[in-house]
């Protein structure tokens, strides 16, 4: 009746019953809050159901914090058991709970805090930005979100009931198949990226179809922001990508549950299928994060500095040559393979190409600020603490790029340190700077700046404590994933690193504290005018924040930085004329095909299949029932918007 | 059409285009493990040409009347829409129909999927592709039933567009099967 699923899927060692623990409490604790305040309504009726891209934005947003505590949550644990677990010591962690640590920490951060933060930006910004009054397909887009939401809870359900994946977040076979893992661990990660990742995929295609077809009259390609173009590159990133992604986790899940061969070598599989679809998605996927990353610092840099972009038309080739390379490049996670030098010189070389179109953005930024009056504000701290961390861990990068090398430092520390300098040091600091920067045009008032700066110097401090002594470690022969180990000259490098971490946690803190502080003396920052940065593109040409249809009367530009131009000749950006406008209404739909996507991998996690087939033909329902059952708009009339004006 | 109208239309369609070029991708993932799968494997014992080629027959010919039935759809014409749609669906039916046979025909013969990687290869590609064509089957009848009580709306050209599109995308991905698959399999061994 019930598969797999028994009482012994409670069973845990007391750690890991804390953390279940406070799962459960901390949930039970934010649903007693929400009744108590009487919110169940509001919550459901404008914000569960919502078709409202800056809402569903805001949701992207929260659960990428959400996440983000649990991951740094995760991080702090492994610090510690490397901290004290050296020679005969085993540390606090059992070796299966410390494997699913790693691996959670991998999945959580890749999938729900960089997907969701970028996600969540894009979606508030993008169509405000070109001048739309929503994306292309309202409804697929809240559905993307549910999805992705779904995905994110399989991992916090599976710190409750089961295990998760003890392999590494890349779940690499022979190790993932059932041979070595026939537990519910990989399962749970199979799933939770599945239905994540047919999100990404689902909202990759509405953003493009939104781009190309629906920016306002005389926004031609070229007139684009730059946050824009970097957001065009990402979902078509995002939607070539991510189909190898889908198709690679369906041949491990058959692997799995129908014993196909792919990946087992007795049966003339081949375990390097796997690997290399992993990376032919996987590296493109490092560019799905960043792209937008640098699109808001070309966004932030011109504000601060008082000029117009510098290099605008190297700006978008570097985003377009960045998008081919990245699909050419993925070898480079593997030149272990034997691909042969050949091979590995084509990658190699390829890889390093990269670092030229990225180069050329570093100094178009550096080229902006160059004579510019620059504002030392809180997005600007984090844009140059990302300057200074993107080129360290871009030339770690290069150098790793040397198939040479590489067979030294692959699997090592040195590659830990390499990758979350660009993640941390790009995506997180550039999802916090666009945070930053946009916030008082969706809640229309600004952050405070002094515990901005704060968390910003915890944040770049801690990191640095956390990630040097990686590279030293990595350069001593520590590989990663250790839980413990035998030479004693690491430790200090280790215990350095641990008080590093506890440093970002305190710029965590401080976020949370920001944001807190902020929201209570909201008075003291409020943002009337719709444009508290003086800033230079259409999203700042309506209010903060802006109705639910964006604009009253569609915009239309002639040039580029259009609003900035409008400022500065006094003539007002041109009008189409006031209409009717018809607007998407809310659904329940996305939520309940979210949920019941939920449901339906949870029981393939557990082989519940009568509840699996279930939840299947409940999917079928609702999309048949949103296809006929109900009315998908209503019209906002003239009349009341002229009210309104 | 109103220009709101024509604008759902447009990015419905160029949507549909994405998904599809997407989904080709999925496929196209598929077929290089099965590329990559097959080397040294006798293909001969599993599947035969002729059988094959009828199959390419029938869906062609399901594609053709899917397209007759599009562009019937367009001048609103409801009798013959609803009848191309319907000889589309029998066709594909059949289509599907001989899909499966042939797979369980093989299965039955005791080459199972978990026999070695090339059978996997083989059953996850053409499985994929029928299920593909059966989840399409029965899209068809979801959105055809209103065509039986009412005349042909905006919303529903917008659909049966999208849906016929994909139908042909069917096609081509069969075509690409008929190919790497079979045509190049007909020596038995392949590379």
């Amino acid at each position: 009746m019930l598969g797999r699923l028994g009482l012994e899927a409670l069973k845990h060692d007391w750690i890991e019953y804390m953390a279940g623990v406070s799962i459960v409490g901390g949930g039970l604790f934010i649903l007693v809050i929400i009744t108590y305040f009487k919110l169940w309504k509001v919550l459901w009726k404008d914000w569960i159901t919502s078709v409202d891209h800056k809402k569903i934005g805001i949701m992207y947003i929260v659960v990428a914090f959400l996440m983000l505590i649990k991951g740094l949550i995760d991080a702090i644990m492994m610090r510690a058991q490397q901290a004290i677990a050296v020679g005969a010591s085993h540390g606090y962690l059992g070796e299966d709970h410390y494997q699913q640590i790693f691996t959670a920490h991998g999945a959580a951060m890749i999938f729900f805090v960089a997907m969701g933060a970028i996600f969540g930006i894009i979606n508030l910004i993008l169509p405000l930005q070109i001048g739309a009054r929503d994306v292309a397909f309202p409804f697929l887009n809240n559905l993307s979100f549910w999805l992705f939401a779904s995905g994110g809870f399989m991992i916090i359900v599976s710190l409750v009931i089961g295990v998760f994946a003890g392999t590494g977040w890349t779940c690499y076979p022979p190790l993932a198949l059932p041979k070595y893992n026939p537990g519910v661990g990989v399962d749970y990660w199979l799933w939770s990226v599945q239905i994540s990742g047919i999100g990404s995929l689902l909202s990759g295609i509405n953003f493009l179809v939104t781009i190309l077809k629906m920016r306002c009259p005389g926004m031609r390609l070229m007139r684009m922001p730059v946050f824009v173009w970097s957001v065009l590159a990402t979902v078509v990133l995002v939607f070539v990508a991510f189909p190898i992604l889908t198709a690679n986790l369906g041949l491990l899940f058959t692997d799995r549950l129908f014993s196909t061969r792919f990946f087992d070598a007795a049966y003339g599989g081949n375990p390097m299928i796997y690997v290399n679809l992993f990376w032919a998605w996987g590296h493109p996927e490092v560019y799905i994060l960043i792209l937008p990353t640098f699109g808001m610092f070309s966004e932030i840099v011109p504000v601060f500095s008082r000029k117009r972009l510098f290099g605008y038309a190297s700006m978008v080739w570097a985003i377009l040559a960045i998008l081919v390379l990245s699909f050419i490049v993925w070898l480079h996670h593997f030149f272990t393979m034997g691909g042969g030098p050949k091979v590995n010189a084509f990658f190699g070389i390829m890889t390093m190409v990269i670092a030229i179109p990225t180069g050329v953005k570093i100094f178009n930024w550096l080229f902006t600020m160059f004579r510019g009056k620059v504002q030392f504000s809180s997005p600007m701290h984090w844009f140059l603490g990302f300057v200074i961390l993107f080129t360290i861990g871009g030339v770690a990068g290069v150098m790793l790029a040397l198939p040479g090398i590489d067979f030294q430092l692959h699997n090592s520390l040195f590659l830990v340190a390499h990758f979350h300098t660009v993640i941390i040091g790009g995506v997180l600091f550039g999802f916090f700077a666009g945070f930053t920067f946009w916030f008082p045009k969706f809640t229309g008032f600004t952050l405070d700046e002094k515990l901005g700066k704060r968390a910003f110097w915890c944040w770049l401090i801690g990191f640095l404590l956390a990630f040097m002594p990686l590279y030293l470690l990595g350069f001593m022969g520590a590989t990663r994933r250790l839980n413990r180990y035998d030479v004693a000259d690491w430790q200090p490098l280790f215990i350095i690193a641990f008080i590093g971490v506890w440093f970002v946690f305190a710029g965590v803190g401080l976020q949370f504290l920001q944001i807190f502080r902020s929201v209570l003396t909201r008075k003291e920052r409020i943002d009337t005018t719709g444009d508290p940065w003086d800033a230079r593109n259409l999203e700042w040409s309506t209010t903060s924040p802006p109705p639910v249809y964006n604009f009253a009367t569609i915009p239309s530009v002639e040039g580029r930085d259009a609003f900035w131009e409008s400022k500065k000749t006094g003539k007002p950006l041109s009008q189409g004329p006031l209409e009717d406008i018809v607007m998407p209404k809310n659904t329940a739909c996305g939520f309940i095909i979210g949920f019941l996507s939920f449901v339906f991998s949870f029981a393939m996690v557990w082989y519940i299949f009568w509840l699996a087939i279930a939840s299947l033909v409940g999917i079928l329902a609702a999309v048949i029932y949103r296809v006929y059952g109900e009315e998908h708009e209503y019209v906002i009339p003239k009349e009341e918007l002229e009210k309104r004006l | 059409m109103s220009s709101g109208v024509q604008d759902t239309y447009d990015r419905a369609v160029f949507g549909t285009w994405l998904y599809i070029l997407s989904d080709f991708l999925f496929f196209g993932t598929l077929f290089a493990v099965y590329a990559f799968l097959q080397k040294g494997n006798d293909t001969n014992k599993l599947f035969s040409l002729k059988y094959a080629f009828g199959e390419t027959l029938i869906l062609l010919s399901s594609s053709t009347a899917a397209g007759l039935a599009g562009a019937y759809l367009h001048r609103k014409d409801r009798r013959n829409t609803l009848i191309y749609f319907f000889l589309a669906w029998i066709l594909g039916a059949g289509f599907a129909a001989l899909e499966f046979l042939n797979l369980f025909s093989i299965a039955s013969r005791n080459y199972t999927w978990d026999q070695s990687a090339f059978l996997s290869a083989y059953f996850t590609l053409i499985g994929t592709h029928g299920l593909h064509i059966v989840f399409c089957l029965f899209w068809m009848i979801v959105l055809l039933l209103p065509l039986f009580f009412t005349q042909i709306r905006d919303v529903d050209v917008r659909r049966l567009t999208c849906f016929r599109m994909f139908w042909q995308f069917l096609n081509i991905v069969w075509i690409f099967i008929f190919t790497i698959v079979y045509l190049m399999g007909v020596d038995g061994y392949y590379g």
